[in-house]
């Protein structure tokens, strides 16, 4: 009854008219960006976090909200319309929707992604909500080592358990973890890794390092493949509304890929891509029309776009109660609380239960304004899609540097964009995951402070990190999401794996 | 990703460009070491200090330098594509002159040559056009974000002229 009537309250905070103002500019330049071919969620909320500076923060989280769920909607036009199989979350939708465009049925694709998230959206976000209280008292009793074990669980799953190489995952793990201790140390206030160097007492910033490595370093890697010839934009032919026989097809989609979705999303397992690849692979079993599929079938669409949004709700239930990004969407966003000085876990709902409680009534009221938005709009997002490669990355380093210099306009600044630019190009080569340096640099000054808190406690005995059975388990199931891959990847299953890389996510 | 298990590749000559991140990764370990060393004795009652975790990290880096390096001898890295040089330079060069123009000629002008730069990078060879375009796409930027949403951007010359 309480989570209804905080629920309740949420929606007067979100009603307001200035805040369904931003709600409403959260939604629409969300999926603008999203839209853009090459931008994932993650680069749409990075670059779109310096136009929220100015806002008081429950109206920026609002507008992030919409943001963050745009990015995700405009991401699936984009796999529909343009065959784009590198963008992250949404491969799955590629694969049936961009056949259903070829055929001339590119508007009931884009009708049952669009519908099909606004459904998974709508119950995820419930979910989150009547979850969130729970596990915000099960969160009260974690002392520092299990708060530690959680996020040792977090770091494998971001970096080792999926993707191509243990090896390289755990690389880029380290790299982020590094960087997060350069600056001034928290418990002490003596100076690390700064050489002296009085800019670098601060640490390195998390948007810097996200849209260095996101949009400079995907710029430069698209810009070295060279001109391989323009990509094809199937245009929209005939009606976008849905048949009686496509809605009989797409509603049983949308409901099995919530259910598959969310728990996946909101457990510390990283990504929504793996949640996309099972329910594609449930509605290929369960399907009657199995001959479809491959040449497009709607149920290929419905499904993995429903399991897709759900996991994004699903991922705000770690990062609002527990402060645990387990994407690299997520960690920009924790990001985005810590600007106004906000750190999510279960202390905020206490301390400011208008806040989160509004956020959380945003995102539903963000996916109703997402369904009326897109369908009528869809025109307009298939022009975004035709923008010339040059005029598109010029665009996007423009807004990249510009959200740097108006969070610090300083020439030092930039350069840490030029040099984390050059290394996301770099890692880009040779095959290093983007998302577990971001996560690391991020959780890396989270995770020691718990360690050295539950070290001073036991006055230096490590033994003490294991002997909690919260904490034991965890670790043990850490444990093994580092060694299961390692020895499937030597036995040659790797294939599985790296499918479900998550590389933006 | 093809791995490389390609035995007469393989065997014979090692990936020295992981070889060289190998080598990369263990500095970086060793950079820590050098810094943290200067910190110890600041260890309270508990053993546990600001250097007990970057020690660990280096470790980890040092083991996964190791580790790297054993792979670059296997050829066990993917083949990378061949990468084209000239519009990795020319946008590098759009970003460096942005970062060093920025305080004298002010956001339009200094973005303004990074927007038409990257457009070369990509292609478009005609900066006679795409350098205007750029500078006034930016000053349209810089007036919505610094004057209408208050974003500290830095004015010059062009910016003066206006405002």
């Amino acid at each position: 009854m309480a989570t209804f009537d905080f629920l309740l309250q949420g929606l007067l905070v979100a009603a307001q008219p200035m805040n369904l103002l931003y709600a409403l500019i959260g939604v629409t330049l969300g999926t603008a960006v999203g839209v853009l071919p090459g931008i994932g969620p993650a680069l749409t909320v990075a670059l779109l976090l310096p136009v929220t500076y100015r806002l008081d923060p429950g109206g920026s989280l609002i507008m992030f909200a919409g943001i963050y769920y745009g990015g995700m909607y405009g991401g699936s036009t984009t796999s529909i319309l343009l065959n784009t199989p590198g963008e992250s979350a949404s491969i799955v939708t590629a694969l049936e929707g961009n056949k259903m465009a070829r055929a001339g049925r590119g508007g009931p694709a884009l009708a049952t992604a669009a519908i099909g998230s606004f459904v998974a959206g709508l119950i995820a976000t419930l979910g989150l909500a009547f979850i969130a209280p729970y596990i915000v008292k099960l969160a009260l009793v974690f002392g520092p080592r299990e708060y530690f074990a959680l996020m040792v669980l977090a770091f494998v799953t971001v970096s080792s358990a999926f993707g191509d190489s243990t090896l390289r995952g755990l690389t880029s793990l380290f790299v982020g973890l590094a960087l997060s201790v350069v600056g001034i140390d928290q418990l002490t206030g003596q100076a690390r890794l700064s050489f002296g160097v009085p800019e670098l007492l601060d640490g390195i910033e998390v948007t810097t390092l996200a849209v260095a490595m996101f949009a400079i370093g995907e710029t430069l890697f698209i810009a070295a493949q060279g001109d391989k010839g323009p990509d094809k934009v199937e245009a929209v032919r005939g009606s976008v509304w849905m048949s009686a026989n496509d809605w009989a097809r797409s509603w049983k989609p949308w409901l099995r890929g919530t259910i598959i979705g969310f728990p996946i999303g909101a457990m510390p397992a990283g990504g929504a891509e793996i949640g996309t690849f099972l329910s594609y692979a449930a509605e290929k079993r369960l399907t009657k029309h199995p001959e479809e599929f491959g040449n497009g079938a709607i149920e290929g669409v419905a499904g993995p776009e429903a399991a897709n949004n759900a996991s994004a709700a699903g991922t705000l239930v770690p990062l609002l109660t527990l402060g645990l990004p387990t994407t690299a969407t997520a960690a920009i966003m924790l990001a985005g609380f810590q600007q106004y000085g906000l750190q999510p876990g279960p202390l905020l709902f206490a301390t400011n239960p208008q806040l989160v409680w509004g956020l959380i009534a945003s995102l539903l009221i963000a996916n109703f304004m997402l369904l009326v938005l897109n369908l009528p709009l869809i025109g307009l997002w298939v022009k975004l899609l035709t923008i010339p490669k040059p005029w598109l990355y010029a665009g996007i380093l423009l807004f990249a540097t510009l959200g740097t210099i108006g969070a610090n306009p300083s020439v030092y600044e930039l350069g840490m964009l030029l040099a984390f630019g050059l290394l996301g190009y770099a890692m880009r080569v040779f095959g290093y995951p983007i998302a577990p340096v971001v996560v690391g640099l991020i959780l890396g000054p989270l995770a020691e402070q718990q360690l050295r808190r539950a070290l001073a406690i036991s006055q230096g005995d490590y033994s003490v990190l294991f002997t909690s059975p919260i904490a034991a388990v965890l670790l043990v199931i850490a444990a093994a999401a580092l060694i299961v891959p390692l020895i499937l990847r030597a036995r040659g299953r790797g294939e599985v794996l790296s499918q479900l890389a998550a590389n933006e996510d | 990703m093809t791995k490389g298990h390609h035995p007469s590749t393989a065997t014979r000559r090692p990936d020295r460009a992981a070889l060289f991140i190998a080598v990369v990764l263990g500095a970086i370990a060793g950079l820590i070491f050098w810094d943290v060393s200067r910190l110890a004795g600041a260890a309270g009652y508990s053993q546990v200090g600001p250097t007990t975790v970057p020690y660990a990290i280096a470790c980890c880096l040092l083991a996964l330098a190791i580790w790297t390096g054993f792979e670059a001898f296997r050829g066990d890295f993917p083949e990378r594509e061949r990468q084209e040089v000239a519009p990795v330079i020319w946008i590098v060069g759009g970003l460096a002159a942005q970062m060093l123009l920025l305080k004298v000629a002010g956001f339009s002008i200094a973005t303004g040559i990074l927007f038409a730069l990257t457009a070369r990078g990509f292609g478009k060879r005609k900066l006679w056009f795409s350098l205007p375009v750029g500078i006034v796409l930016c000053f349209v930027v810089w007036v919505i974000f610094a004057k209408l949403l208050q974003l500290s951007l830095p004015a010059g010359p062009l910016e003066r002229l206006f405002f």
